[in-house]
This record gives structure tokens, C-alpha cells and sequence, in this order.
């Protein structure tokens, strides 16, 4: 049985929270750092959004001078960084660091100040990304920065460069989350918690964690050899001193397949949490759910060259990852088939969180059906490159991440907050943005099939795009309003939503048997779990109900102790890279590395209880 | 709550509705009418091969798709929860059922995957059915055409015969683009250094637009092309033309209007020689597009504004306000000199006219 301490005896008065800004920024607790990643995220998200509504204003009709074409290029590259880098990644962040430790009954994770140090490189990095658009240097050769487009001599501007460090400050704050919640999803368990007990979340998270410690060393490299290329004079890229082009292609893909994974697999964690909870029955095929996520990561890897079959790799590369890419699409099946295994003969609760799920289901079926048509060179040849792509990625990463997250949110935000979301205005965000987001993005395949080509700021009339452009800018429009409904439900929800219990959606997982929101030491008692539903077990066992866990005083636990080390040691890691933006800034380099040095000793020798 | 919602089951009446809807909006995208660039109507036996198989995965992701999605849409409606109801049976998978929608994907994917590796090796053939060989150079942001076989240059128009096959060797000048024909060939990417494949035959003569498909900077939207089909007589008549086109007078060429010679004269003195020529015969490769044959190019500034003297002189005006970032500047010139290098521009013509021929080919 299950030990897990409800209403626990501390009769004590809880301790008050720490409060104000120097709070935030020593934070070290997992759930205050998971909510800076969320703000700050979800800022980026809406910045992100902006820009794609910039977008499709300009193509809502042809030959439209709204944006020059500098600005478009910079707005279309700036909207796929921003989205995969600053929005969808640190959003998923944002659930890996909230409820990691809650699902697996951990009080924090393994290395909380590398957890805040991750927190603010990411934050440093985007804002290095975005500053470029003070210099009016925004990047401005695509979130793939084909070489040689993007050597000095195509773009001497800071465009690239502003990329390439943005990109790099990004990438350490990702990769020392990875090796974080690698080690707390291995060494931190409750006892009982095996592997095959852990909630599909941790383990969709666990597998995203590998994907980043392979894949980001990757684009790391990729971007050095770029930056080498544009600053040194050296030629990895760069034809006519015998560089390749094609190897960046080679380096890029390898790197941002698996990303494709990194983007997708907390998704479906996610909704692998909620069907069940919402169907009140467990997940379908626990086991094969498991092996294919890892089964998919493990391919992940050995697809990269699909994105490239119009490069001309030859028969046998063309027909290699062709093959392998097809492959993909059996495990992908099986996640599908699954979800649909476990709300069939469930008895199922239409809750915000929910629709948003199923939506996910509906909407993720049709990317990957998309996606196994250009799995096919011949296909992709005229495919690639065009406006059905476009449909595609965007049915698996809106209909497919960002509806998970968003059902994320809606499930969630209880257990974060202490208040419920609107159910009322969260069915209204659901259709607004489910209708929104298919009148946006489902004539894509109709315009990339009749040939509209991806990238560009304009098309001419007479080609025949105009009505279907005119109908996904009014759709954009639609899908953006519906995120002005969920922050309209976010900031009423705060303030006077409905206070949630502990266990407002009678959930499975461990996290629903501590208070709302959370103590700062999250469990009083650490829990012992001996089922994959720790919470039902227990419930069932009492008779189906379950008493609220009470708010206790919390003394004797120890908790690592706040610090203002690790935003001082980010500080100076995103200095010292941003030395390398212009040629070299020596001074700001070593400035940079002195910070930085400073900062991890301060970190290393400060007694526990400073 | 304050905010009343329509039921499940009222919202259940608006289904079929809704399907009427879809389907008519389907059937309105299915068709390719209107849309030049449309990679749904082959007209080449190479896009033809690509096209069978996108329509053979079409339509198995089709069935796939109304079975998944329709199981799905059903289980929402069926097993919709009642309050009060009781919990229902706790089933944890069935590993009969894993193996079967395992095996069913993969199945369905040998389907998919035979055809396709049969058209990819087919593809990747070389034509040995006497090609007519054109090498295509992308260039930021024009396409430019020569004809070894015929040692002749030209740009943004490529002219082939029907009934033969044109094996393109393509490479870049600057940086990678992709060349796309969607009607006749799918898209190739182009490499510095590297010579790259794509061959087709078309029997129908016609005007099929093609751009570039990759991202190659700032007017990546505006590097288009048109490849013109012509029946093997108008496509000679036409590689005629174009070898005599701006041939000194001396030399054959009819004596020019004294406007014609002030644009003459005026293109040699106004740096336009520094980027163009306007010969099409054995002429180099330059910065700007080859103007042999531009008084009957179909359009100017690459497949994008129809080839008038309102253009031409718009062009010549300030390409940098047309075009933004094009590499060609303004050259500051007046109105007079426009209309004279306009007059001169135009004297570059194929004759007879391609159009013309292009017409009465497509007319016989
Ligand atoms: C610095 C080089 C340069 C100079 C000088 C220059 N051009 Fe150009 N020109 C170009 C380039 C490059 C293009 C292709 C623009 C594009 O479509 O991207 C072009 C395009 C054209 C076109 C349209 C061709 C087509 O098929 O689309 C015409 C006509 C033309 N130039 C005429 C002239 C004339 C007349 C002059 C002299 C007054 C001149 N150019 C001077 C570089 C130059
Ligand atoms: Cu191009
Ligand atoms: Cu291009």
C-alpha cells in the first residue's frame, strides 16, 4: 500500500511565504523557478504570436507592402526561433520544473541553483536575441540559417551573429536543465517509484532530457563552426575556400530532428497525464507507451536527412531516411492508438483540460498523417519548401505541443495557484482557438500543393492564393484573440477564482496529495508508492474519498537555502559569449569570465544557511 | 460559472451542417483551377511519377485519417460521462489489440514505401534519350539559362521543345536557392560548386511559372521563371531569333530608329554593359540577367511584373524601389533616357515573337 501522509497533524500556524522581487531572484525552490519559466515564457510566446500576426497581415492579400521585405525577414526567422527556443521549450520547461519532483515526491530537484543558473542563462539568452531588434539587426536568413546565406560575405550584418550567441546562451541554459532533471528523475524518486511506476509525464520528460544532452552539443558545435567561419576567416561552410554548404545542412538537421522530439515529447506527457484522469481510467498500454517515446527518440536520431531531399543526397541516402522516417510512424501510431484506447469505455469528464487533450488527439492525427506523405522523397520533392510544410509542423507543433500545454495549464494552474481556472471562459479559449487554428492552418496544404513556396513576403495576384491567404489571416486573428481569452481568465482566475482543493480533478499522481498551492518543502512526509496511481490506490482504499491535506508548519525539514549566485554566474556567462558578438570584445569577454568565476566559487563555498 | 455553454448534444446538431460545410470547402481545395503553380496537374512525365506517389499516400492517409479521427469523434460522444456514474472498468491495455495496430501502420507503410523507392531510384536516372542539356544557374535573385547544345544564354525564360527530354544540370552563382517547376519537374536545390539533376519531357506546349523554393535572402519571394514549352518548330524558330538578336546593324541586323541608337548609345555609356549583355551567343555570365531577347521576355524583374514599357520604364526608373535590395541600382537616369533605353530594350526582340509562336503552337 501506498503510504502518502494526508491530512497530516502539523497543527502548527504555516510559516509566511517569502515575498518581493529578491525573493524571485534567489529563488531556489523548483516551483518558483518553474513560474519565472512560465511568465517569462509565455511573454515570449505572445511576442512570438505578435510577430506571426505581423506575418499574416502582410500575405492576407497579394503584393501587400505592409512590411518591407527586410522587415518580413526578419519578422519569419524571428517567429520560428522565438517559438521553438523562447515558447514552446521553456514552456515545457516550465512543467518539467513544477511537477518533476511533485510527480516523483521530491522536495526539490537534484541541483537547485544549477535549476535557477539554467533559469536566468534563458532568460539572458532571449534577451540577447531580441535586443537585435534595437540595432535593427534582428536575424534575417531563417530559424535554419542555410550556409551560405549566412556567411559574411550574403549577410554582413549582426543578424547571424546576434542568432548564433542567442542561440549559444540558450543552448547552456538547456543543456544544464537536461543534466538537472536527468539526475532528479534518476536519483530522486519516492521510494517505490520504479521506473515502470513513474507517471507517463516523467517519463516523456526523462526521455526529452537524453534527446537535449545529445542534440544540443550538436547545434553548439554548428554554431562555433559558424561563427569561426564569419569572424576567423575559416571556410567550413564557405565554398570557395572548399567548404560545404551541405555540411551545415547535415549539422543543422542532426541537431534539429531530435528538437522536433524535444518539442513534441513533454506534449505528450502531458496529455498522457490528462486522458486518463479525465476518463477516469488508467492509460492504455503504459508499457507501450514507454518503449514507443524511446523508440521514437532512439530514430529521432537517424532521420535528420529528411529534411533535405531536395538537396540531392542520392537513391540510396533518399531511400535510407525515407525508410527510417516511415518507421517513425509506427510508434507514433501506437501513442495515438493508446490515447484512444484509454478514454475509450472511460466515463468521460468534458473539463477544460480535457477538451484542450482531445483537441490535441484530433489535431496531432493529421500532422503526423502529413508528415508520413513527405516522408516520401518523391512527395517531398514538391512538398519541401512550400506552404504544406508549414501546415504540417504547425498541426504537430500548435495543434500538437501547444494544445498539450495549454490542457497542461488548464490542469495544472490548480495546483500552482491555489485558484481554478474559468471553466466557463476555458471552453470559450478552447473553440475560439480549435476554430482559429484550423481556418489558419488547414489551407496551408490546399496553397503549398498549388504551389505557394514557404519564406516569402509576398506572392503575386494571379497565382491563385489570394482566397485562402485572406482566410487564414482572418483565422490568425481568431487564434490570436483566443489567447487574450486565457489571459483575461489567467489574471480574473487570480484574483478571484474559485479556490481549488488539493485534488480538484481527483488525479493520480502524487502532486494532487499536497495542498494548493504546494508548501515550499512540497511533501511533509516523503511518500512510498507501490502502483503506477499512487492517489486512486489510496482512494479506493479509503473508501473513495480522501481527507485535505492540511498546511503544516514545515520545521526541521531542511531546504537549500536561497542565493543570489547563480543570476550573478548566468550574468556572467551570457557577458562572456556576448564578447564574441562583434568579432572580440576582449574586455567584455574577460569581464565575463571573471563574473562567471566569481560567481560558480561564491556558489561553491557559501554556507548552507547564509 | 457564469457563462452558459451549448451541450454536447446540442452541438451534435450542427454536425452535419458543419461536414457539408467541410466537404464543400474540401472539394473547393481539391480543385487546381486558378492555380498556375499547382503541383496537382502534372504536365511532365517527371512530375507525373512524383505525383503518383503523393496520390497513392493521399489516399491511404485519407482512409487513415476519417478511421482514426472517426473512432475518436465516436469514443467522445459514447463515452461521455454522466455525473453519478460509476467508475468504469479499470482496464490497464490489451496486448493483442498493441500487436495488431503495430502491424496494421506498418503494412500500410509498404505501401507507401515500394512506390516510393521505385520513383526515387527512376528519378535519379540520367536521360540517355539524346537530352536536350540546359544548364541553370540560380543568382540573387534571377535564374539564368544556357543552352550548350546551341551555345546560347538567356534568363528567367526557359524555352524547351516539347517531345524531348531537357536534362538540367543546375548549380549557383552565389547562394544555395532551389529550383521548382511544379508542373513539370518538383524542386531541385542548387549548390555552389555542385551540379545538381533534374530532367523532364513535356508534351503539352504551355507557359508553366516556377520560383525558387529556398530562402536565399531578400527577395527570395521575387526569383521566379517561366518555362515555355514550344513544339520543336517554334522552339527553333526561336533559338533562331535569339542568336541574331542585337547583332550589329553591319552584320545582318536592320538599322535602328534613331530613338533605338540613343538607347544604344546610352546603354553602352550608363554602366548597363558593366552588368548586361545583350548578345546571346557564347555571352559570359554577369551580375544582371542576359538581355538578349528582353523586348520579348514575358515578364522583367523575374517572373514577377509583366515585361511593358510601363515596367521596363518603371524598372530602369529605380529597380531599388520595384525590387528592394536588388543588385541593381539606381542609376539616376532622366525620363528621356527611359524612354529611349526603353525603345532600345524593346528593339531586343526574338522574332517571330515567341509569344506569338507560343499561341499558334498551342492554337494548332
Ligand atoms: C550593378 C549591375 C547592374 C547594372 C549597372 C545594371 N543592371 Fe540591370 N539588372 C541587374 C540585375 C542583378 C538584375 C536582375 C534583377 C532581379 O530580377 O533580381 C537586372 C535586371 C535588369 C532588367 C530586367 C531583366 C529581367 O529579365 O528581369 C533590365 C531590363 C535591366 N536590368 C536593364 C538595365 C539597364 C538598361 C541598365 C543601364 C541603365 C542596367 N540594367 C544596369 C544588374 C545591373
Ligand atoms: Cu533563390
Ligand atoms: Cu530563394
Amino acid at each position: 500500500m501506498s503510504t502518502i501522509a494526508m491530512g497530516h497533524a502539523g497543527t502548527e500556524a504555516a510559516p509566511a511565504e517569502k515575498k518581493g522581487l529578491w525573493s524571485w531572484i534567489t529563488t531556489v525552490d523548483h516551483k518558483r523557478i518553474g513560474i519565472l519559466y512560465g511568465v517569462t515564457a509565455f511573454i515570449f510566446f505572445l511576442l512570438g504570436g505578435l510577430e506571426a500576426l505581423l506575418i499574416r497581415w502582410q500575405l492576407g492579400a497579394p503584393d501587400k507592402t505592409f512590411l518591407s521585405p527586410e522587415a518580413y525577414n526578419q519578422l519569419f526567422t524571428m517567429h520560428g526561433t522565438t517559438m521553438i527556443f523562447l515558447g514552446v521549450m521553456p514552456l515545457s520547461a516550465m512543467f518539467f520544473n513544477y511537477f518533476i519532483p511533485l510527480q516523483i515526491g521530491a522536495r526539490d530537484v537534484a541541483f537547485p541553483r544549477l535549476n535557477a543558473y539554467s533559469y536566468w542563462v534563458f532568460l539572458f539568452g532571449g534577451l540577447v536575441l531580441n535586443a537585435s531588434f534595437l540595432f535593427n539587426a534582428a536575424p534575417d536568413m531563417g530559424w535554419f540559417a542555410y550556409a551560405n546565406l549566412t556567411s559574411k560575405q550574403f549577410s554582413p550584418g549582426l543578424n547571424v551573429d546576434f542568432w548564433i550567441i542567442g542561440l549559444q546562451i540558450l543552448g547552456i541554459a538547456s543543456l544544464a536543465a537536461a543534466v538537472n532533471f536527468f539526475v532528479t528523475i534518476l536519483n530522486l524518486r519516492a521510494p517505490g517509484m520504479k521506473m515502470m511506476r513513474m507517471p507517463m509525464f516523467v517519463w516523456m520528460s526523462l526521455i526529452t532530457q537524453v534527446l537535449l544532452l545529445l542534440a544540443f552539443p550538436i547545434i553548439t558545435v554548428a554554431l562555433v563552426l559558424l561563427m569561426l567561419d564569419r569572424n576567423f576567416g575559416t571556410h567550413f561552410f564557405v565554398p570557395s575556400g572548399g567548404g560545404d554548404p551541405v555540411l551545415w545542412q547535415h549539422l543543422f538537421w542532426l541537431f534539429g530532428h531530435p528538437e522536433v522530439y524535444i518539442l513534441i515529447l513533454p506534449a505528450f506527457g502531458v496529455v498522457s497525464e490528462i486522458l486518463p484522469v479525465f476518463s477516469r481510467k488508467p492509460l492504455f498500454g503504459y508499457a507501450a507507451m514507454v518503449f514507443s517515446g524511446c523508440f521514437i527518440a532512439f530514430l529521432g536520431f537517424g532521420v535528420w536527412s529528411h529534411h533535405m531531399f531536395s538537396t540531392g543526397l542520392g537513391p540510396m541516402a533518399d531511400t535510407v531516411f525515407s525508410l527510417g522516417t516511415m518507421l517513425i510512424a509506427i510508434p507514433t501510431g501506437v501513442k495515438i492508438f493508446n490515447w484512444i484506447g484509454t478514454v475509450w469505455g472511460g466515463s468521460i469528464q468534458y473539463k477544460t483540460p480535457m477538451y484542450f487533450a482531445l483537441g490535441f488527439v484530433a489535431m496531432f492525427i493529421i500532422g503526423g498523417l502529413s508528415g508520413v506523405m513527405h516522408a516520401s522523397p518523391p512527395a517531398d520533392l514538391q512538398q519541401t519548401d512550400s506552404y504544406f510544410i508549414v501546415a504540417h509542423f504547425h498541426y504537430v507543433l500548435f495543434g500538437g505541443s501547444i494544445f498539450a500545454l495549454t490542457a497542461g495549464a488548464y490542469y495544472w494552474f490548480p495546483k500552482m495557484t491555489g485558484r481554478m481556472l474559468s471553466e466557463g471562459l476555458g471552453k470559450v479559449h478552447f473553440w475560439l482557438m480549435f476554430i482559429g487554428f484550423n481556418l489558419t492552418f488547414a489551407p496551408m496544404h490546399i496553397l503549398g500543393l498549388n504551389g505557394m513556396p514557404r519564406r516569402v513576403y509576398t506572392y503575386s495576384a494571379g497565382m491563385g492564393f489570394e482566397f485562402w491567404n485572406a482566410i487564414e489571416t482572418a483565422g490568425s486573428l481568431i487564434l490570436g484573440f483566443s489567447f487574450l481569452v486565457f489571459i483575461v481568465n489567467i489574471l480574473k482566475s487570480l484574483k478571484s477564482g474559485e479556490v481549488a482543493t488539493a485534488d480538484p480533478w481527483h488525479g493520480a499522481t502524487l502532486e494532487w496529495s499536497i495542498p494548493s498551492p504546494p508548501q515550499e518543502w512540497n511533501f511533509a512526509v516523503e511518500p512510498t508508492v507501490d502502483g503506477r496511481d499512487p492517489l486512486w490506490e489510496l482512494r479506493r482504499a479509503n473508501g473513495g474519498t480522501l481527507p485535505e491535506p492540511a498546511r503544516v508548519s514545515g520545521k526541521g525539514i531542511h531546504l537549500p537555502s536561497p542565493s543570489y549566485w547563480p543570476i550573478v554566474t548566468a550574468f556572467g556567462t551570457a557577458m562572456t559569449l556576448v564578447g564574441f558578438l562583434m568579432h572580440v570584445t576582449l574586455w567584455v569577454i574577460l569581464a565575463g569570465l571573471a563574473i562567471t568565476m566569481i560567481g560558480i566559487f561564491s556558489w561553491a563555498f557559501e554556507p548552507a544557511d547564509h | 460559472m457564469a457563462l452558459r455553454l451549448p451541450s454536447l448534444r446540442r452541438a451534435a446538431r450542427w454536425v452535419p451542417a458543419l461536414c457539408i460545410t467541410l466537404a464543400m470547402l474540401a472539394l473547393a481545395g481539391c480543385s487546381t483551377d486558378g492555380y498556375p503553380q499547382t503541383t496537382l496537374a502534372p504536365k511532365a512525365d517527371f512530375a507525373e511519377l512524383l505525383d503518383q506517389v503523393f496520390r497513392r499516400s493521399f489516399q491511404l492517409a485519407t482512409i487513415v485519417f476519417f478511421l482514426v479521427e472517426g473512432a475518436l469523434v465516436w469514443a467522445l460522444f459514447r463515452f461521455r460521462g454522466k455525473p453519478g456514474d460509476a467508475e468504469p472498468e479499470q482496464n490497464h491495455g490489451n496486448t493483442m489489440l498493441e500487436v495488431v495496430w503495430t502491424a496494421i501502420p506498418a503494412v500500410i507503410l509498404v505501401f507507401i514505401a515500394v512506390p516510393t523507392i521505385q520513383v526515387i531510384f527512376k528519378t535519379a536516372e540520367t536521360p540517355t534519350d539524346n537530352p536536350l542539356v540546359i544548364e541553370v544557374t540560380g543568382h540573387q535573385w534571377w535564374w539564368e539559362f544556357r543552352y550548350p547544345e546551341y551555345n546560347l544564354v538567356t534568363a528567367g525564360d526557359m524555352h524547351v521543345p516539347t517531345g524531348r527530354t531537357v536534362d538540367l544540370r543546375m548549380t549557383t552563382g552565389d547562394v544555395v536557392h532551389s529550383f521548382w517547376t511544379p508542373q513539370l519537374a518538383g524542386k531541385r536545390d542548387v549548390f555552389p560548386g555542385r551540379d545538381n539533376r533534374l530532367w523532364f519531357k513535356t508534351e503539352t506546349p504551355g507557359t508553366y511559372p516556377g520560383q525558387c523554393a529556398e530562402f536565399c535572402g531578400t527577395q527570395h519571394a521575387r526569383m521566379a521563371f517561366q518555362v515555355i514549352a514550344q513544339d520543336p518548330d517554334a522552339f527553333d524558330a526561336w533559338r533562331g531569333g535569339m542568336a541574331e538578336v542585337g547583332a550589329p546593324a553591319d552584320s545582318g541586323g536592320s538599322a535602328p530608329s534613331p530613338l533605338v541608337a540613343q538607347g544604344q548609345q546610352l546603354f553602352a555609356t550608363k554602366a548597363c554593359v558593366g552588368c548586361h549583355v545583350v548578345t546571346a551567343v557564347g555571352a559570359p555570365t554577369m551580375v544582371g540577367p542576359n538581355l538578349a531577347g528582353i523586348g520579348t521576355r514575358s515578364t522583367i524583374a523575374s517572373g514577377w511584373l509583366p515585361n511593358t514599357d510601363e515596367n521596363l520604364a518603371r524598372w530602369l526608373k529605380n529597380p531599388q524601389e520595384v525590387k528592394v535590395g536588388v543588385l541593381m541600382p539606381n542609376l539616376g537616369l532622366t525620363d528621356e533616357e527611359i524612354t529611349a533605353l526603353v525603345a532600345y530594350l524593346r528593339s531586343l526582340s526574338v522574332v517571330p515573337a515567341p509569344g506569338a509562336v507560343a499561341m499558334t503552337a498551342a492554337g494548332n
